[in-house]
């Protein structure tokens, strides 16, 4: 290392110094790294933005303890990363798992991070932490090297020991080597990383390391931290989305001791010591609301989403479809339409705000503390170096936590009151606030030539954005056309918020084309898998779609033949995923039991089987919901579901067994893994109804009232 | 209105001038920072809230402090003996049967109150004693296995 190297200034997100950080965290080896912000798919263009090109991303200290800290702006929200990272760490340092500890999502400890989200940590950020665990160990032989009189390429390092390989004796440790010193490292040269063949932690199952305290309840989450003279706020919620506040009688709610009402701008509260108080308080505000007519619903989005399309964005094009249609000897044409899905996380958007000697100091949980930084920053018109944000233990998030509203709120309202601000949104809040999967349509045409071949293709897809669009089969002839890019609409499309969830667009995509080639086969009257085998030539797809029927025991033949049994497959972050369900349908109630669902994935190197696993039976359970009965219900901007109650999310009941597959793929690197087993959700399910029955269904949910419908419309 | 209640509090005899009508949840929350007795809903639909009531699994969000007077009230933080997890917290543990783990004590005593009822419970059993307890992270597989394991054992 360079000791010059260590003096330049680096470049870092503003209000944030690199100096000040070596002084805060101590003694030890220190090693800086970036990551380039062009690794944002294009889908995921959040509206917080990233702060600058030149930030740094992550950073690793060595203690003269021999612990090793990570620091990240990465988030935990059971997504696992809390034991994946560390896992990497171990590798490339050879020191054991538990010597290490994360801090995660703190802006004032932890670098510049865009946010949590779109299985990008492993996939992105994982190779750039284990160069500079690489580094760190490289500076650490380096030391050794120097103070055992032994050249470097003798040493070798176990559990934080390094030593002389041909005489074992000579040894020094990890802490001994740190001690004193101050070194700070930049990741200019990175050191090489190790070969999956020298992994002795990577690779294999490893047990939660946030397990025990998430069993004993000693996990922290946001609404969990307590401050001296905290208030507990409750928001005035309006009745509808566009309601406008014509006037507010406070009166019966300051007339309760201790109440205190705050009206600034849009932003209504009730603030008391006491969350029973505040609650009560609440109760007895009249505001008096206008509501702008709409007779927008559920049932008719759809029709005016169509009068509202932005122009069509081509993401890709092969061939030439005129030529296609003169292929085609049938020609099929069907819209699929897809709902308002909420994100509903277990525990609703909260935030705690302090605002103490002219500094904001907020814990949120939020999947992107540095966005909610800079909207602190712009919303209150702070200093940078005059806002903090932490992130504890987060509960649940599937994208709805990326943008963090709350975060502002209880800053706002402790800048106001003077006093430390809790907002945690009730369930209702939560309902109503959420940026919903947008309700979406899909129109496909395609043609099958008089041999049963894919003639041509043409996808048009309106407001679920690009995300999963593209089709992966052999067809000469095709295009695909994204009228929206992500989940942003016109204003006036939808009448609430939407945003990214879990996977963003893909399900809806998926459930549309993975059903639409079930078509095809079914017209050609060819089995389903082998309609995929013999039009897809991709090897990660054919791989995994071999690997699920093994396991399936997929049995040939047309559809529907009466098995009710379904195959679907995609892509998403860079990962392979093939489905295959079991299904009954009970025609009397309408309702569809999954019986058993079985998925294969090939997502490139897995870090920590263990937890990849555990995201994808999580994407499967979870995806059970937006198949069979999440849907979000509307008058205009009056949001119906706003509890459990209506709100049908997943149950221990309804939920299949479930078996997975990780594929041992010949693909060295690591892609995304908590998005993909979710997107053939819809499609695996709607393609093994067809083939239990015989009837289609072209609009999520599949709730048993289309079901029912559908089968008194069955031919 | 403030009043004298007492309850057993984990094992430990309470006696607290409070306002006896608030909810148990915000009351183990906010008074006695109690804290891994989570809010989900407020409505007694999704679990998170669920305490031990003389061993019996109740939603705190619908009790207030003064139903809970001269009894036996365990919350997560009481399951424990010291360092030594209780069988279902291990089982979690071990099965990895949670992902966010905002569920996760509520789940947890929601089982344990199934076993003191049915310590043979079978995989339906528990399927259908769990089925009010929500998860959104979609950890169920795991959570059944996990019960079913303390099930099986105590046959053992």
């Amino acid at each position: 290392m360079n000791k010059d190297d260590t003096k330049k200034e680096m470049k870092s997100s503003p209000g944030f110094n690199r100096r000040s950080f070596l002084k805060s965290v101590g003694g030890g080896v220190v090693v800086l790294f970036t990551t380039a912000p062009s690794f944002s798919l294009a889908e995921e263009s959040h509206a917080v933005s990233a702060a600058g090109a030149d930030s740094f991303n992550a950073y690793l200290r060595i203690g003269d303890d021999g612990r090793v800290t990570c620091f990240t702006g990465k988030i935990e929200m059971g997504q696992g990363i809390v034991t994946s990272l560390p896992q990497m760490l171990a590798d490339e340092l050879d020191v054991a798992v538990e010597m290490i500890d994360m801090v995660m999502g703190d802006t004032d400890r932890c670098p510049f991070d865009r946010g949590t989200w779109g299985s990008l940590t492993t996939r992105v950020f994982g190779p750039e932490l284990r160069a500079a665990g690489a580094q760190a160990r490289g500076i650490l032989l380096g030391l050794a090297s120097e103070k055992l009189e032994v050249p470097i390429n003798r040493l070798e390092v176990r559990d934080g020991v390094v030593f002389d390989r041909s005489s074992q004796s000579r040894q020094i440790t990890y802490a001994a080597l740190t001690k004193g010193q101050a070194i700070a490292s930049d990741m200019k040269s990175p050191a090489p990383v190790k070969s999956a063949s020298q992994y002795k932690v990577m690779g294999k199952p490893l047990a939660r390391l946030d397990a025990i305290e998430k069993v004993t309840g000693k996990a922290v989450f946001t609404a969990d931290i307590r401050l001296p003279g905290m208030l507990i706020a409750r928001l005035l919620r309006p009745t509808a989305h566009g309601a406008t506040l014509n006037g507010l009688d406070t009166s019966a709610a300051e007339a309760i001791d201790g109440v205190r009402v705050v009206q600034d701008g849009d932003l209504v509260a009730v603030l008391h010591e006491k969350r029973h108080v505040a609650d009560r308080a609440l109760l007895v505000l009249k505001p008096d609301y206008s509501v702008p007519k709409s007779t927008l619903t559920e049932d008719n989005i759809h029709e005016h989403l169509m009068s509202m399309a932005p122009a069509g964005v081509p993401i890709t094009n092969g061939g030439d479809l005129d030529e296609g249609e003169r292929l085609a000897a049938d020609v099929i044409e069907h819209t699929y339409q897809d709902a308002y899905v909420a994100h509903a996380p277990m525990e609703p958007h909260v935030a705690l705000a302090s605002w103490e000697d002219g500094k904001m100091t907020v814990w949120a949980s939020t999947q992107s503390p540095f966005g909610l930084k800079s909207q602190l920053v712009s919303e209150l018109g702070l200093p940078e170096d005059k806002v903090r944000v932490m992130t504890p233990f987060v509960g649940g998030g599937f994208g709805g936590k990326g943008s963090s509203p709350q975060g502002v709120q209880a800053a706002r309202l402790s800048r106001i009151t003077g006093r430390p601000v809790q907002v945690f949104w009730t369930r209702e809040d939560e309902f109503f606030w959420d940026q919903y999967q947008p309700a979406s349509i899909i129109k496909i045409r395609s043609g099958l030539t008089r041999a049963g071949k894919p003639a041509f293709w043409d996808y048009r897809v309106y407001f679920a954005g690009a995300r999963g669009s593209e089709q992966h089969y052999d067809i000469p002839h095709h295009r695909t056309v994204a009228h929206s890019r992500g989940w942003n609409a016109p204003p006036g499309s939808h009448p609430f918020a939407t945003g990214a969830w879990r996977g963003p667009g893909a399900s809806s995509n998926v459930f549309a084309r993975e059903q639409h080639i079930d078509i095809m086969a079914a017209k050609a009257g060819i089995d389903p898998l082998e309609f995929r085998l013999q039009n897809c030539s991709d090897p990660k797809y054919i791989g995994v779609l071999k690997a699920a029927a093994d396991r399936f025991g997929w049995k040939p033949a047309a559809g529907p033949s009466g098995r009710g049994v379904g195959v679907a497959c995609g892509i998403d972050a860079d990962t392979v995923v093939a489905s295959m369900a079991e299904v009954e349908v009970d025609p009397k109630s309408g309702q569809i039991g999954v019986k058993r669902v079985v998925c294969a994935q090939d997502m490139g190197q897995v870090v920590n089987p263990a937890g990849a696993t555990l995201q994808m039976e999580g994407c499967i359970a979870m995806g059970m919901g937006y198949a069979l009965t999440e849907e979000q219900r509307f008058r205009g901007g009056e949001i119906l579901d706003l509890n459990f109650h209506s709100y049908g999310l997943p149950l221990f009941s309804t939920q299949p067994h479930i078996e997975t597959i990780l594929i041992d793929s010949a693909d060295p690197e690591p892609h995304g893994g908590g998005e993909p087993a979710i997107i053939n959700m819809g499609a695996v399910i709607a393609n093994a109804v067809f083939d239990a029955t015989g009837i289609r269904l072209f609009e999520l949910p599949m709730t048993p009232k289309r079901v029912k419908e559908a089968l008194l419309n069955r031919v | 209105m403030k009043k004298l209640v007492q309850f057993t509090l984990n094992g430990k005899p309470v006696k607290l001038d409070t306002e006896a009508d608030q909810s148990l949840l915000w009351f183990l929350r906010d008074d006695l920072e109690l804290t891994g007795t989570k809010y989900g809903c407020g409505a007694g639909v999704c679990g998170a809230c669920t305490v031990l009531v003389d061993g019996t699994a109740q939603r705190a969000c619908l009790l207030d402090v003064q139903s809970i007077a001269n009894r036996k009230v365990t919350t997560i933080e009481g399951l424990a003996e010291g360092d030594k997890l209780h069988p279902v917290q291990q089982a979690f543990v071990e099965n990895d049967a949670l992902q966010c783990g905002y569920c996760t004590p509520g789940m947890i005593l929601s089982a344990v109150s199934l076993l003191a009822e049915n310590p043979n419970a079978s995989e339906a059993d528990i399927i259908d004693g769990l089925d009010d307890n929500l998860c959104r992270c979609g950890a169920h597989k795991r959570i059944v296995k996990a019960v079913r394991s303390v099930a099986l054992d105590s046959k053992a």
